[in-house]
């Protein structure tokens, strides 16, 4: 039993019940903050101490520790940071709840931690509901009609995506007769995914599963609504956090239990990739037609996760690369853009992007981050966003997927449209009024670190290219 | 020295947008950081070995090994002229925005970090690195036409940028298709390197790549009938903008044609040569005649430079050694003389707050500088001999002729109608009997005539003695001819 191996995650659970009970006894709140962000660095500590060693497994090989868990540890660790950080001012406006609005956003994160580390499918799919449930309160959180139906949706599908995957698990399992991913691939039936329905059927519903947790089409649909109704800081981490811990499961049980060189990795990269194009062709259709800002940037995660896609069709280590890479770059551009829009959101009361008009008088380093993400949404240099958009894409024309490209690069043209209106509509034009916007310096921390990141990478991207190819490394001996 | 020039624009963006607050100031450091770069590429010009020939000047370091991406800068006898003039033009654009009222700060930044990217297209000898340049200019262009370009009812700015962006980012996004296909048939993104390989297609056809690079430059050039974000773009454009636009964004289109499409893929290049003889012909006609029927002094400049851009098009199509230096002066030529015209009828517009021509009349007696500044640019524009768009156009139908008799003879009606429809605009505009509306509209200032006056230097002096130039440019293009063969 070393549990040494899952100290991140039990700090975590420490610092989440530390939470909640300091919250009984405290008046002030802030020091709620303090304790999150402690147990939060201690949790990067202890990951960032075990960077580099070998893969260890833990509990009875139910779990693993290596370079692809700790990366992703370290990746959401920081997101939980950052949104934290940004949370504080909106926080304070629930007075009685708020060391539960951290503690939960506290345990979701080991959640995922723990997902990262999984090698077996029901840890996988405990780690799932661990994830899934302290989102759906966080969902919630606001306690408004709108709210709350954000919240009801969102465990409705998440619920049916869960039953569905583990349906799909169950599948392999019978075929199998293991539910270790290692052992599912030596016991998988050799042939393509035609020849074996059952074992078709357990793969469309795992990744029909998982796909609601990376926002693909057509089983991320609820997530506009979701984003809409949420807060927006919670928003902010259901589209980064649960789209890398969705990705790192979905790159662990493929590319162990299913991948290369299994035929049926070719089965399943094929759905991967047509599932790409639907979500980001959807995706940025519909996106253009909104007219709220969160709505806005919900169906750009499903068109993201299109582009994402991309990488999971190719099956080769270079495109595993290309998957964790973007999903890094993604996680700073997106985090920075929804804690953008808590601020200016939050002091305007609307969501509207007509009502982000002339922000930029108002608000200009907030508008400039803004502004600044959006242009790496898009794809545009010298921004992170733009480098990983290359990086994908060179990836698929080296596997051969041109065509996937082609689809692609319009998209890119697509999103163009409905991004820059953004950035139009905040430098242009007469704001509502002219009063400028004030926020608080933890918001602006939690702002300035990854809008900054995303500029160091798109200038300097070798260092976490390395870093995704370290963790992707894991998957080729 | 090449990353000194190229980044001294958006170093100095930064400077003014974190530190200068007051509108004089800006100006002035704008002007001189401007005025630096000019000086330090006329210095990369005199210092370029015309004998040694190549790529000189080089900087090249690994940038991201992971996908063999380098930092790779680099001149030769092409990008030259082209360096020079985005340099002359980016001093001229500073000095005609001196009288902007609207948030300077914000609008010298964005002037001086699309100067940045336009100079890295230019030097750029690493694929990825040419086309992050040539991304960069979308974001400065976008800003600036909407915030500070005619607004309704003059112009529909926030349309016409809309436009622009996303025509460019449709030609590039067939440009990055084809710049991944062709990392994925040669292996490498080294332009130098792509430029001495033969390649063999390797699941994706060689005219498929020719043709998504040429697209993207296609749309820059632009090439009919990608041609109509053009105007829009450049009559709703502030002055300035207007002069960077056509003066040096265009002529990214056709460098790019020449150094990647012609130079990487010669023999589709060869194989589809009459198409490209047949659109640049359509180009100069239909640019020329549509350009008669403006009403708006603007917007006819603006169409002429379709026209004009077709002359590079032709050139480039003959693929012959006078046809190439013959497309590339006029690259560098229609820089200048276009830029010259639209600082011009910013002027115009400045005094007279109008463009329409029938508006306008007799203001030579006015405003006389301006008149006879506007008279040599028409005269240039057209290709009056001693001015360096006679020389170009020359050269284009010298080497044109041989190789695509037609288009060359159908090409040179081209000229009649640009004398046609710049005398005649000239004879609207400023001739004819002084109109009482306009009895008391200024002349141009000092400050106003400057960067006509150093245009036009430039435009005379290649015109009487093109050599300058020509010697330079021929050095470039001897290794492109040599792979022509």
């Amino acid at each position: 039993m070393n549990l040494n191996l899952l100290a991140p995650e039990l700090s975590l659970g420490v610092t989440a019940v530390a939470v909640i009970l300091l919250d009984l006894f405290l008046g002030r709140k802030w020091p709620l903050v303090l304790v999150s962000i402690v147990g939060l660095a201690v949790a990067a500590a202890f990951s960032a101490a075990m960077w580099g060693g070998e893969a260890t497994n833990a509990f009875h090989n139910m779990l693993v520790v290596d370079s692809f868990s700790l990366f992703f540890k370290l990746l959401l660790l920081g997101i939980a940071a950052l949104v934290i950080l940004a949370s504080v001012d909106y926080v304070s406006r629930f007075t009685e709840r708020q060391g539960e609005y951290y503690a939960l956003i506290l345990l979701s994160t080991g959640g995922m931690m723990l997902l990262a580390s999984a090698r077996e499918l029901i840890t996988i799919f405990i780690s799932v509901e661990l994830t899934g449930i302290p989102l759906y309160v966080l969902a919630g959180f606001l306690k408004d009609p709108k709210s709350s139906e954000a919240s009801l949706k969102y465990l409705l599908v998440g619920a049916i995506s869960s039953a569905v995957s583990l349906y799909g698990m169950a599948m392999v399992f019978g075929l199998t007769g293991t539910t270790f991913l290692d052992e599912i691939r030596e016991a998988i039936p050799t042939g393509r995914a035609f020849d074996n329905p059952a074992l078709l059927l357990g793969i469309v519903f795992m990744i029909a599963g998982f796909g609601f947790k990376i926002a693909a089409f057509p089983f991320g649909l609820v997530v506009p609504d979701v984003y809409e109704g949420s807060p927006t800081t919670v928003a902010a981490f259901l589209s980064v956090a649960k789209k890398a811990a969705g990705l790192a499961v979905i790159l662990r049980v493929f590319n162990v239990a299913l991948g290369a060189p299994l035929g049926i990795s070719l089965d399943w990269a094929a759905m991967f990739a047509v599932l790409s194009a639907i979500s980001m062709t959807f995706g940025n259709l519909v996106a253009i037609a909104q007219t709220n800002i969160k709505r806005m940037l919900g169906y750009s995660s499903i068109a993201q996760a299109g582009y994402l896609m991309v990488g999971l069709a190719t099956v080769t280590a270079l495109g595993r690369d290309a998957v964790i890479f973007f999903m890094a770059s993604y996680a700073l551009t997106n985090v920075a853009a929804f804690i953008a829009i808590t601020a200016i959101s939050h002091r305007i009361d609307s969501d509207l992007i007509s009502d982000y008009t002339g922000m930029a008088r108002r608000a200009p380093l907030l508008a400039l981050a803004l502004a600044f993400c959006l242009i790496s949404l898009t794809g545009i240099p010298v921004t992170a966003g733009f480098v990983s958009k290359v990086y994908i894409f060179n990836a698929a024309v080296q596997n051969r997927l041109f065509w996937l490209v082609i689809v692609g690069v319009i998209n890119s043209v697509i999103s163009a449209y409905y991004y820059l209106r953004v950035v139009k509509v905040m430098y242009l034009g007469e704001p509502a009024s002219a009063e400028r916007l004030p926020s608080s310096w933890p918001l602006r921390i939690a702002l300035f670190i990854p809008t900054v990141g995303v500029l160091i990478v798109g200038l300097l991207p070798s260092p976490l290219i390395q870093a995704a190819q370290t963790a992707a490394g894991v998957f080729s001996p | 020295m090449l990353s000194a020039i190229v980044f001294l624009p958006i170093v100095s963006a930064a400077i003014i947008a974190i530190f200068l607050n007051k509108a004089k100031h800006i100006k002035v450091f704008s002007a001189a950081i401007t005025f630096v770069a000019f000086i330090l590429s006329v210095i990369v010009w005199a210092s370029y070995d015309l004998g040694a020939g190549g790529f000189q000047l080089i900087e090249k370091t690994s940038w991201i090994p992971q996908i063999n991406v380098q930092y790779f800068l680099g001149v030769d006898g092409l990008s030259v002229p082209l360096v020079t003039l985005t340099t002359l033009l980016g001093f001229c654009a500073v000095l005609v925005s001196w009288h902007i009222e609207l948030r300077p700060k914000e609008y010298f930044a964005w002037l001086l970090v699309l100067e940045t990217s336009v100079l890295g297209v230019f030097t750029a000898l690493d694929f990825f690195l040419f086309f992050l340049f040539w991304e960069i200019e979308l974001v400065p262009m976008f800003m600036l036409i909407s915030n500070w370009g005619s607004a309704p009812p003059l112009g529909r700015r926030e349309y016409s940028a809309m436009k622009f962006v996303i025509y460019t980012i449709v030609g590039s996004a067939a440009m990055l298709a084809g710049i991944l296909a062709l990392y994925f048939t040669a292996g490498t993104f080294d332009m130098t390197e792509l430029g001495q390989a033969t390649l063999v297609a390797k699941l994706i056809p060689l005219p498929a790549i020719f043709f998504l690079l040429f697209f993207g430059y296609a749309v820059k050039l632009p090439v009919f009938p990608l041609h109509t974000w053009l105007p829009d773009a450049h009559t709703d454009a502030p002055t300035a903008v207007s002069v960077m636009l056509a003066g040096v964004l265009l002529k990214m289109g056709g460098y790019g044609m020449i150094r990647i499409c012609v130079t990487i893929l010669p023999d589709v290049a060869r194989q589809w040569a009459p198409w490209l003889a047949a659109i640049a012909v359509v180009n100069i006609i239909y640019g020329a005649v549509v350009t008669m029927k403006q009403v708006d002094l603007k917007r006819l400049i603006a169409y002429s430079s379709v026209s004009h851009m077709g002359y590079v098009l032709l050139g480039i199509s003959a693929l012959s050694p006078i046809g190439l230096t013959g497309a590339s002066l006029q690259m560098f030529t229609h820089g200048t003389i276009t830029g010259l015209l639209f600082a011009l009828v910013g002027l115009v517009y400045d005094k007279t707050h109008t463009r329409q021509i029938p508006e306008l009349g007799g203001l030579a007696h006015r405003m006389p500088r301006i008149a006879v500044i506007f008279v040599i640019a028409g005269l240039a524009s057209l290709g009056l001999p001693s001015m360096s768009g006679f020389v170009a156009e020359l050269l284009v139908f010298l080497g044109t002729f041989p190789v695509w008799r037609v288009a060359a003879i159908v090409g040179a009606l081209g000229v009649v109608l640009t004398a046609g429809y710049i005398l005649w605009m000239i004879q609207r505009v400023f001739f004819g009997p002084p109109v009482a509306r306009w009895e008391r509209v200024g002349d141009a200032i000092a400050i106003e005539t400057v960067p006509l006056v150093c245009l036009v230097v430039a435009i005379m002096v290649i015109g009487i003695y093109p050599a300058i130039i020509t010697d330079v440019i021929k050095s470039g293009l001897g290794p492109i001819l040599l792979r022509l063969g």
